[in-house]
């Protein structure tokens, strides 16, 4: 096998110059050793002979660069010739060439796209902080639960701690902004003294915090913007360091501007601000939390040096930890503290993205696996189809190896120009993650650089991919036989097995694959749909909910039970207004509900003693018709159920079922937060928390009774969004100018964001779904392509002796479909096993509802159809007399 | 017309090729025989035969095995490959071709 022999030389050359310098040089030494000799047997002496040989030869080093140059400009050469020849090859089958790059960049860029957004989440999920692989975090643990550090416990932490670098704090919290008439909760973080200089970012403008600016109750008002903020709040005033701004009822002093592109340390929200640890009872109320060791709330970060595995880490912290209990066991006994790595983090949102992140693993390995079958085959194809022109080429007396290192190098073009359109497709979707958390209405940063480690993974895939492509043709040639295969390969027959079945397995298992991420697409979408179109047990298309800035400006509780009543009577006479109500918490949305232990005349507590607790909700007169949930029996609350009068309840159903087995308790007392109330009233069962939850017992007792000063006013309206946020803000600012309004959403816009990670896995399986449809259907058209080609006898046979175009299709048509059904049929068998792994992901959707299958199937049956067509067509076309005559 | 260094070149690629087809040589031997068979008219330039021989290493047509050479030194043979036979008779024939030409060409009256 004389190419065998060739490789290993050029290789040789690459990869072994060492070796090869060395052979050169002893091979010069053996011929100057000979020519001494012989000019010492005519009579020289040794140095002279020496002398005259060296001369001879014309300068050791010059010729071994000779040599040298010779090897390297053969190989460039060659090369060059090859490259030449490909990009010809290439052009002469144009078709052909565009399918298989098409499938590499998809494939590539697909694969890129998701390796840059896992890496970014998990690995480096904050922009512009320095050396992100050494950060952990900690949290507290008691007994087998977590829970948070406190700040005294934290300093010991850093003191004693000689395998951490650097430890710092990074609170998530969230403020009301009020600018003009437009108020708004921003997000931002509570922060030691010592984080900017921690994770390496300096502000653009002004400073960032000085050590001591961390302690002190409330004595160090200071802040640092975010550069979004800056731009967007404060029309990015170049002045801006040294003013004041109201966060919630506290003014606070401007100090520095952090730099564009950072987002602070959380994963999942954007930070726009950032305040010292001596404001936490400002923004978290509660007591002293800085000198209180019991007082845990604290969200920490640790650097550890270099080459610190976690598992030291959290040994020594450990350690520190069972110290500390010894130390002061009133408050630490029994307690620990846990180190985790970034992507674990309890106190960030990445676990709520990881989900959503396994589903697209492994929905990108499947697109990449038909990605590879397909170029094979389509690869396979070719070379079968140019089987005559080698064997003529061959016969001709081209070299073979020749031939082979030209197929490679055609595969190896098709893989090169492959890979850098993959490339460019996942530089431009490297924000792709961005743009699907938008749809959701979240506002959230997601890393979307491509940065080295990324690349390399690509990279490696790319060659292991050109491998693959470049040697299946290599082995096709080596069974060339020449004579064998002059004869005609146009005799084949339609049907015809033999070598066929590899190609035919491999289009079945393509569309095998593509109806698993379809059924899978389907019966995400219809979850999806049942969630948001399922109804909540309220109307939330027509109601609408936001509050108003009572806190911020100071109001206490007089005040504010004026304002609320005056206001409620305002909204309720504007025009398109049906009814108007307050409530402290919203159901489906990010709030939580008020609970209280309970008790009841006739209900026996269970054996453990403990009383159990429910969910309530504060809510004033007319809540009930404004949200359109159903009375069953009773009344609802009025303005007599004041703060003078007896106190009252209304249950729901659930309740009632569990607490007064069923029996109405219209008249009976429960006992709320230790105060004995009597129910009045039982309402219908309507979703709390999530769409997905079972029926829970809930019970609501009257706003004036258990008084909030800023809840919501939800308004039922027929009027849209904008009109009725204008007319609210008029009649707010109506009674007290100083006052602003918060976002006015529906209460199904607001059920919709909570849903938000569905979306975006409904998205990312329907666009990979998609995408693998789109590869196996240019699967299904070469494959038919190849076979129609190959039968143009038999096709020509058939036509001479009658049969019409119609036939003809028919026949093609059937070939194709028959490769469809089966894979169709493999594919149903296999959904049916694996889609139960779906199971907690689908909503009210049963993992074998057969409108997703049916629907898959109807899709997939299309496409292979579009795919046949062409083909087919093709076919009816043939010349009967040319097809006959043709060899 | 081609370089006169490429003609050189050229026809000492002959003259090694036809060398190696009767036996496997080094280097030395190469040069030696190519002397003693031309009677000594044929003096190969040595800083051009062993870049010679790595190109035509490269190139296929001659393939290097290292071995003992006769005085016991380790030295580098090189053998002629089939494909370097078959460049060798068409080379060959093109020699003939061409010095018949020329011949004719002078012999001209």
């Amino acid at each position: 096998m004389r190419w065998y022999y060739k490789l290993p030389l050029r290789f040789r050359a690459l990869l072994r110059r060492n070796k090869a310098e060395l052979e050169l040089g002893e091979e010069l030494q053996f011929h100057l050793q000979n020519q001494v000799d012989e000019f010492m047997a005519q009579g020289m002496n040794p140095q002279e002979a020496r002398r005259e040989a060296l001369k001879s030869l014309g300068g050791v080093e010059q010729v071994k660069e000779e040599c040298r140059e010779m090897r390297r400009t053969n190989l460039i050469d060659n090369f060059l010739q090859d490259v030449r020849f490909g990009f010809r090859m290439l052009r002469r089958s144009p078709g052909f060439s565009i399918l298989v790059i098409l499938c590499l960049t998809l494939g590539i860029g697909a694969n890129a796209a998701v390796s840059s957004w896992v890496e970014g989440i998990l690995l480096n999920p904050y922009p512009l902080v320095s050396h992100q692989e050494r950060l952990v975090t900690l949290t507290g643990t008691v007994r087998d639960q977590r829970d948070q550090t406190s700040w005294p416990d934290l300093l010991d932490v850093q003191r004693s701690c000689t395998l951490c670098e650097t430890l710092f704090l990074s609170n998530i919290t969230g403020a009301t902004l009020s600018i003009g008439e437009r108020a708004e909760i921003i997000r931002g973080s509570i922060v030691s003294a010592n984080y900017f200089d921690a994770i390496g970012v300096h502000p653009i403008l002004g400073r960032g915090f000085e050590s001591g600016e961390d302690t002190g109750r409330n004595a160090h008002p200071v802040v640092v913007l975010s550069y979004h903020l800056w731009q967007s709040r404060f029309k990015g005033d170049p002045e801006i360091i040294g003013k004041t701004q109201r966060f919630d009822n506290v003014v606070y002093t401007i100090i520095g501007v952090a730099p564009k592109g950072f987002y602070g340390t959380f994963v999942g929200r954007n930070m726009e601000y950032w305040v010292p640890a001596s404001m936490v009872e400002a923004l978290y109320g509660g007591g002293d939390k800085l000198e209180d060791r019991g007082a845990r709330w604290c969200e920490a970060y640790v650097r550890l040096k270099p080459g610190v595995t976690r598992n030291q880490a959290q040994q020594e912290i450990s350690a520190i930890a069972a110290r500390l209990a010894a130390e002061y066991p009133a408050t630490n006994r029994g307690r620990g503290i846990k180190v985790w790595p970034l992507w674990e983090t309890p106190f960030n949102h990445a676990g709520h993205v990881l989900p959503v992140f396994e589903i697209m693993v492994v929905v990108v390995m499947f697109v990449l696996l038909i990605v590879c079958t397909n170029v094979g085959n389509l690869l396979l194809v070719r070379s079968f189809a140019r089987r005559h022109e080698m064997t003529v080429r061959l016969a001709l007396g081209a070299d073979r190896g020749r031939l082979l290192r030209q197929l490679v190098t055609e595969g190896l073009l098709l893989s090169a120009f492959g890979a850098a359109g993959g490339m460019l497709v996942a530089y431009w979707c490297r924000h792709g993650l961005v743009l699907l958390y938008s749809i959701s209405g979240e506002n959230m940063y997601m890393p979307g650089q491509i940065d080295g480690p990324v690349l390399g993974l690509s990279a490696a895939i790319c060659l292991v991919v050109t491998l693959a492509v470049g040697l299946v043709p290599a082995f096709q040639t080596r069974h060339l036989a020449l004579a064998d295969t002059l004869k005609t390969e146009a005799s084949a027959v339609m049907g015809a097995r033999g070598r066929a079945w590899f190609r035919s397995s491999l289009v079945v298992l393509q569309v095998t694959l593509s109806f698993l991420l379809l059924v899978g697409a389907a019966l995400l979408m219809q979850s999806l749909r049942k969630i948001r179109t399922t109804s909540p047990g309220f109307s939330s298309t027509s109601v609408f909910d936001t509050s108003v800035t009572l806190t911020t400006a100071g109001y206490d509780a007089p005040r504010a039970k004026t304002f609320q009543d005056e206001l409620i009577q305002r909204v309720r006479a504007l025009p398109g207004v049906e009814a108007a109500a307050y409530a402290r918490a919203v159901p489906l949305s990010y709030q939580s509900f008020s609970s209280s232990p309970i008790a009841l005349d006739g209900y026996e507590l269970p054996p453990n003693g403990q009383s159990p607790d429910e969910l309530y909700n504060e809510v004033s007169p007319d809540y009930f018709a404004t949200m359109g949930i159903p009375l069953i029996s009773g009344r609802e609350f009025t303005r007599a159920d004041d703060e003078n009068a007896p106190r009252v309840a209304i249950v729901n159903q659930t309740m009632v079922a569990r607490y007064w087995r069923g029996q109405n308790p219209v008249g009976q007392r429960l006992q709320v937060k230790g105060d004995w109330t009597r129910v009045i009233g039982v309402v219908k069962d309507s979703k709390y928390y999530t769409m997905d939850e079972t029926p829970r017992p809930f019970f609501y007792v009257p706003l004036r009774q258990y008084f909030t000063i800023e809840p919501d006013i939800h308004i039922r309206t027929t009027q849209p969004l904008q009109s009725i946020q204008a007319a609210l803000i008029r009649e707010v600012r109506a009674l007290d100018p100083n006052l602003a309004l918060y976002e006015m959403i529906s209460l199904q816009e607001q059920a919709n964001r909570t849903t938000s990670e569905q979306l975006v896995a409904v998205a990312l399986v329907a666009l990979f779904g998609g995408l693998a449809l789109l590869l196996a259907s240019i699967g299904l058209y070469g494959v038919m392509s190849y076979t129609v080609s190959q039968s143009t006898r038999e096709l020509g046979l058939r036509m001479a002796l009658g049969a019409g175009p119609s036939n003809v299709l028919r026949l093609v048509l059937s070939r194709g479909l028959l490769l469809t059904t089966t894979g169709i049929v493999i594919g149903i068998a296999l959904a049916l096993l694996l889609t139960r792994l779906l199971g907690n992901l689908l909503y009210q959707v049963s993992p074998r509802d057969p409108l997703a299958f049916a629907t898959a199937f109807a899709v997939m049956t299309v496409a292979s159809l579009a795919a046949c067509f062409l083909p087919a067509w093709r076919a009816t076309r043939t010349d009967p007399m040319r097809a006959l005559r043709a060899e | 017309m081609a370089k006169p260094t490429e003609l050189v070149q050229g026809t000492l690629d002959l003259l090694i090729l036809r060398t190696l087809a009767l036996q496997p040589l080094h280097g030395w031997g190469v040069a030696q025989r190519i002397r003693q068979v031309s009677k000594d008219v044929l003096q190969v330039n040595q800083g051009a035969l062993y870049p010679a021989l790595h190109r035509l290493e490269q190139q296929g047509w001659i393939r290097a095995k290292w071995g003992e050479s006769e005085n016991n030194r380790r030295a580098k043979y090189y053998s002629l490959t089939p494909d370097g036979a078959k460049y060798l008779r068409q080379e060959r024939a093109q020699w003939k071709r061409l010095s018949s030409a020329i011949g004719l060409v002078l012999d001209m009256s």
